[in-house]
């Protein structure tokens, strides 16, 4: 008994190594953390269960046979941040180059089964060269096998992926099945094909960085959700969101008992809107005076900036929030920033999250790329996930809401519960100059006309009181008590049921 | 009697004078131009009219339509507050026809003081001390030139229509006279719509004291002691104070008898103020009158017990006074600080935009006094088109100290965000130890940031000692369900250890008990979540802590006094892993001129591949009627130019690049 405790011991030590104290001075070198160090950032203290720390991998090719670590070059385990549950893999550069083996895989999978089984978000941490060459097939049906459970666990519970490192080939494609992707700059890298295939290939030539980097993803590929400044960053920004998220979709968005309750009226709201139509504001600095302690965290802030998506608290209950962007593109719907909300949408009505959307939208983005690229089927899909969602939505239209991007942004006609509209809301079919062009094609000749039929339209139908008459909108709220207003949505659909056919699954336009 | 007052003014001033006439049961009525119609000064008065555009020409300076409203509104008598037509002749004419009281002197008074060359000839006949100089306007380069060589240089170059700093120059020698008194007069002529420009003697190291003055329509005369005014920015005053430090009764005595005996030469009949300059041996000369409520006077009204603003009112209407010299006697002392929407790191230039936060501070102690003079609130501008001032913090306390200190705790609880603010300047002033001895003069930020402010300049152990203890509360508070009994807080890499000896979390008051270095320390505070201002006792010693950011569980960003600072909390367990993480790259902005502030482009001075040496002109930018000269910061080769004379430009662009 006490040889195989000793025994163990051993093992336990050496596994804690890792690949030892070279290659872990070579990641430190780097500016990068041991897979180990990560999972004690991550977790509260003294809370990580290390599973399977014996395991090893089961090759004896290309001389693998004597080089063997314990654990392999994967750490797994569960544990808690800030009290809540959650499962962990951190992939172990110092071991074989965190490169993916049978043994590797089956470890991923074994917490995967695990979060699954008793509801907990699932954490990977990804620094792997890719493949284990010398396991061959092995290694591609490991990944193969964390494929297959990406995709049953989402939707059930969170699945977030942290790329700290290299991730390449087939690897990339495990966090691009999860919910959402959070890199490192300057030390993280995604590609399909690395830039020496590019080069061979295409004759590009590129950088990793450029290729690849956490910047490129962040804001022209979409791939990432957002992008920090170092490993401890990273790693503290993924506690903050699990610390937002429910644990599975079995959990209801539940109000926490916070100090924060102030729901007294914000005057500087009334202001936010300026009084020419044509001047923009920032949308962020309503959505930080709505959600508690001003405490927004966006997500995919540099990608599609007309559009922001993100969680926030409202007297401590989780909500997503969604907004057109006036400052960018006049906060006009585009294809990224359909696509961008859309995904998010959905990610809010899998985890009975439920959501609030600010809308000051001029229509849909009009051009000869947009119409090519297929703004048609890109902006169905928004459509299609505010239609579909069955979570409590709340919406408030602070100033343009024409055309069909009325209709797209929560309206009441995709039930929504809940439809609120400034005093400075505009909706209608569109624009007051465009709609008289139309109107009047024929009869105005003169900019003396235009301008007064203009007018004539303005005064008619920019305002909340049309819609707000057909009970479009439920109220025209004042600017300064959005807040409390969105409060008490809230809590009155806190106990929302709405239940959709029976489907297999739905077909959304991807 | 008047029952009416029409406002000829906005922003603090308009509220201040709402404030006063609503104390006498008189009915007000506001003006307020575009960008004034969400103002505070129109929801407090009255009845408000729309007057014109938001450029001050096509509203508040335009007489026809002031005079229109208040007929129309039967208002019998205006203020002017300050600036606009507070000083000017014309307006007081038109006014006299439609037999509308001008709140303030005869027009003959501000005839006379309103043109400095006249008003200092009238000085000089009444036998007053004034500086050495040349009365002319000067146009002339060659015969200015002579002028000054005959005075002797340093000399100053003055609009003289000019207030504020406006087309005012100091010129060290010959060889800037020229390039100095073209700029003087375009401003003189942009601002005042007048270019005449004079030249007198620069005093070095003078102080700035004015003496406030009452007078009745009957001959009565009485002066108000005095204010301190030396701390300047940009020719314009930031912190004022009465009395002064500097000001004996002697003093005193001289200053107001030459005050009162050019106020007696032009039957002034209102309340003015009579500016000196006072040199390092208390000789003073003579400066300007200005003929209306100065920005600062409240610290005079905090000191005396008098409404400066009530006391016109009642000249206005013919009223005797009813203050006797021998009633005014000058009780404690009051500091006044003007919190600028401006930069302190890029000279002061003004900083535009909506505010976004603004919360104000409260009173503390029963007998010190926190007056706070504002015309704004959250979600107001500040626009291109007025001083960019957001509000005027005066203290009344017993002695200067307790008004310092007073001032600083003050200070910090200001939360202002949306526009960059001087506060933290304002209490590095106020923490300064020539300020704290009264050792001032007008070249005090010169002598004291030579190389311009920069953030932290305050920065000591003590402070950040706070800071420490401050990001363990914070800590704490965010990360409850932790135990962590070891933490370290990190600044810039360096880190503090601390042992955490006991937290005590009770429904209102949140403590924890720390050891640094086998010291033990008590830390208390009622901070919430989302307050910005944290009050804290540390060791039973109150302090303030404004809390920026709250970037995550373990990242803060944090101010206490004049200083800020990014703070990471750590537990002991991974505290050395911070050491591995790289610096973040910092992109070289020392080839770049970067717009601090948008406005006009005037000129560009030189051309694509010229070299220019260090502190050459490159461009000047115009914003809020000031030309500001942009120079290099080192010698370098011009790139490339990105703007046009006559475009306009917004903060941080980039107009020019060096190689």
């Amino acid at each position: 008994m006490k040889s195989i405790i000793e025994e163990l011991e051993k093992k336990r030590s050496q596994a804690r190594e890792g690949g030892g104290k070279k290659r872990v001075d070579a990641q430190h070198a780097k500016g990068k953390l041991t897979a180990r160090e990560r999972i004690d950032v991550l977790l509260d203290q003294d809370t990580f269960e290390e599973y399977d720390m014996y395991v090893e991998h089961r090759t004896n090719d290309f001389g693998m046979g004597k080089q063997k670590y314990p654990g392999d070059s994967v750490v797994t385990g569960s544990g808690k941040i800030n009290g809540k549950l959650v499962y962990v893999f951190s992939q172990d550069f110092t071991v074989f180059g965190g490169s993916l083996s049978e043994a590797h895989a089956e470890k991923i999978c074994k917490i995967m089964d695990m979060a699954l089984k008793v509801g907990a978000p699932v954490i990977g941490i990804n620094d792997s060269g890719g493949a284990r060459i010398q396991e061959g097939v092995a290694s591609l049906a490991g990944y193969g096998d964390v494929f297959q459970r990406n995709v049953l666990a989402s939707g059930v519970v969170p699945q977030i992926s942290v790329i700290m490192g290299p991730c390449a080939g087939g690897a990339v494609y495990s966090p691009a099945m999860t919910d959402f992707i959070f890199m490192v700059k300057d030390t993280s890298f995604m590609f399909v094909t690395g830039p020496d295939v590019v080069k061979t290939v295409t004759q590009e030539n590129v950088t990793q960085e450029e290729l690849g980097g956490a910047k490129t993803h962040t804001s022209k590929s979409s791939v990432a959700d957002g992008a920090y400044e170092n490993d401890i960053e990273t790693l503290y920004e993924v506690k903050k969101l699990i610390n937002l998220l429910p644990s599975s979709n079995k959990e209801k968005s539940i109000k926490h008992s916070t100090e924060y309750q102030d729901l007294s009226p914000d005057l500087s709201l009334d202001t936010l809107v300026p009084d020419n139509p044509n001047k923009p504001y920032d949308m962020l600095e309503l959505i930080n005076k709505v959600v508690d302690n001003s405490d927004f965290f966006e997500i995919q802030a540099e990608y599609a900036k007309n559009m922001i998506v993100g969680f926030g608290r409202v007297q401590g209950r989780t909500v997503g929030l969604v907004a057109n962007q006036p400052l960018v593109l006049a906060g006009c719907l585009d294809i990224d920033a359909s696509k961008k909300a859309a995904r998010f949408v959905r990610f809010c009505d899998c985890f009975n999250i439920p959501i609030i959307t600010f809308v000051d939208v001029p229509g849909f983005l009009p051009g000869v790329s947009q119409e090519h690229n297929g703004i048609i089927k890109n902006g169905a899909k928004l459509l299609y996930a505010y239609a579909e969602a069955t979570v409590p939505k709340i919406t408030i239209i602070t100033r343009k809401a024409y055309g069909g991007a009325y209709v797209v942004m929560a309206s009441k006609h995709l039930r929504g519960d809940i439809n609120y509209a400034w005093p400075t809301a505009e909706i209608a079919v569109m624009g007051a100059k465009g709609a008289v062009e139309i109107l009047y094609r024929n009869e105005l000749k003169n900019e003396k006309d235009i301008a007064e039929k203009t007018n004539e339209y303005t005064k008619q139908f920019a305002n909340p009181f049309i819609a707000s008459s057909r009970g479009f909108i439920d109220d025209v709220i004042k600017p300064q008590s959005t807040r409390k207003r969105i409060a008490v949505a809230l809590d009155n659909l806190e106990n929302k049921e709405l239940t959709s056919p029976y489907k297999k699954h739905d077909n959304i336009p991807l | 009697m008047i029952k009416k007052i029409l406002i000829a003014n906005r922003g603090e001033i308009a509220c201040r004078i709402i404030k006063t006439a609503k104390k006498m049961n008189i009915k007000t009525v506001a003006v307020y131009s575009d960008a004034d119609k969400n103002a505070n000064f129109v929801k407090l008065a009255d009845e408000a009219y729309y007057i014109g555009p938001s450029a001050p020409n096509e509203s508040y300076l335009v007489i026809n339509k002031i005079i229109e409203i208040a007929k129309k509104s039967k208002s019998d008598a205006i203020h002017p507050g300050y600036g606009f037509l507070s000083e000017n002749f014309n307006f007081v004419k038109a006014l006299e026809k439609e037999k509308i009281k001008f709140i303030g002197p005869n027009k003959n008074a501000i005839t006379k003081m309103g043109d400095k060359i006249e008003s200092k000839n009238l000085a000089m006949k009444l036998k007053l001390n004034v500086i050495p100089g040349h009365t002319e306007a000067i146009k002339d380069p060659k015969k200015a030139i002579k002028i000054a060589e005959k005075i002797g240089f340093p000399i100053l170059l003055k609009a003289s229509a000019g207030g504020g700093g406006k087309g005012m120059r100091i010129v060290e020698s010959r060889g800037e006279l020229e390039e100095n008194l073209k700029a003087a007069q375009s401003e003189a002529l942009n601002s005042f719509g007048d270019d005449r420009v004079f030249i007198e003697k620069y005093i070095i190291n003078p102080r700035h004291i004015e003496i406030q003055i009452l007078c009745d329509k009957h001959g009565n005369q009485i002066h108000l002691g005095e204010r301190e005014c030396s701390i300047q920015r940009r020719y314009q005053k930031v912190i004022e104070e009465c009395p002064s430090s500097f000001v004996d009764n002697e003093l005193r005595d001289a200053m107001a008898e030459q005050a009162l005996r050019l106020a007696k030469e032009v039957n002034y009949d209102s309340a003015g103020t009579v500016e000196f300059v006072v040199d390092d041996k208390k000789n003073f000369y003579f400066l300007e009158m200005n003929t209306r409520l100065q920005v600062e006077h409240p610290v005079t009204e905090l000191v005396t017990g008098v409404d400066l603003v009530e006391q016109m009112i009642n000249c206005a209407n013919g009223k005797k006074l009813n203050l006797k010299q021998k009633d005014i006697s000058l009780n404690g002392w009051s500091i006044e600080s003007r919190i600028y929407a401006e930069d302190p790191l890029k000279d002061f230039l003004p900083s535009i935009g909506r505010i976004i936060e603004y919360h104000e501070p409260k009173q503390t102690k029963d007998d010190e006094l926190i007056r706070n003079d504002t015309g704004v609130s959250g979600g107001s501008d500040i626009s291109i088109f007025y001083d960019p001032m957001i509000s005027k913090l005066a203290v009344h306390a017993p002695s200067r100290d307790k008004a310092i200190n007073l001032m600083i705790d003050a200070l910090q609880q200001y939360y202002i965000s949306g526009v960059t603010h001087n506060i933290a300047f304002l209490i590095s002033t106020l923490k300064n130890k020539d300020f704290k001895s009264g050792a001032i003069n007008t070249n005090f930020i010169k002598k004291n940031y030579p190389k311009g402010y920069s953030y932290n300049y305050g920065m000591n152990k003590s402070l950040i000692k706070k800071f420490n203890y401050a990001a363990i509360l914070i800590y704490k508070k965010l990360n409850s369900t932790s135990n962590e009994s070891n933490l370290s807080v990190i600044i810039d890499k360096k880190e503090t250890s601390f042992l955490i000896n006991e937290v005590n979390l009770s429904n209102d008051s949140f403590s924890i008990s720390l050891n640094e270095k086998d010291k033990q320390h008590f830390i208390e505070s009622a901070w919430k979540n989302n307050e910005k201002i944290m009050k804290l006792k540390i060791d039973d010693e109150l302090c303030f802590i404004k809390v920026n950011k709250v970037s995550n569980f373990n990242q803060f960003s944090l101010t206490a006094e004049d200083c800020s600072l990014d703070l990471i909390v750590a537990p002991e367990k991974y505290k050395n892993l911070f050491n591995y993480m790289p610096e973040i790259k910092v992109e070289d902005l020392s080839k770049k001129l970067i717009s601090p502030m948008p406005g006009l482009i005037k000129s560009i001075d030189v051309k694509k591949g010229q070299s220019v040496k260090a502190g050459e002109q490159i461009v000047i930018i115009e914003a809020m009627k000031m030309e500001n000269i942009l120079k290099s910061e080192k010698d370098c080769i011009v790139e490339d130019i990105f703007i046009d004379e006559g475009s306009s430009v917004s903060t941080d662009e980039i107009l020019v690049t060096f190689k």
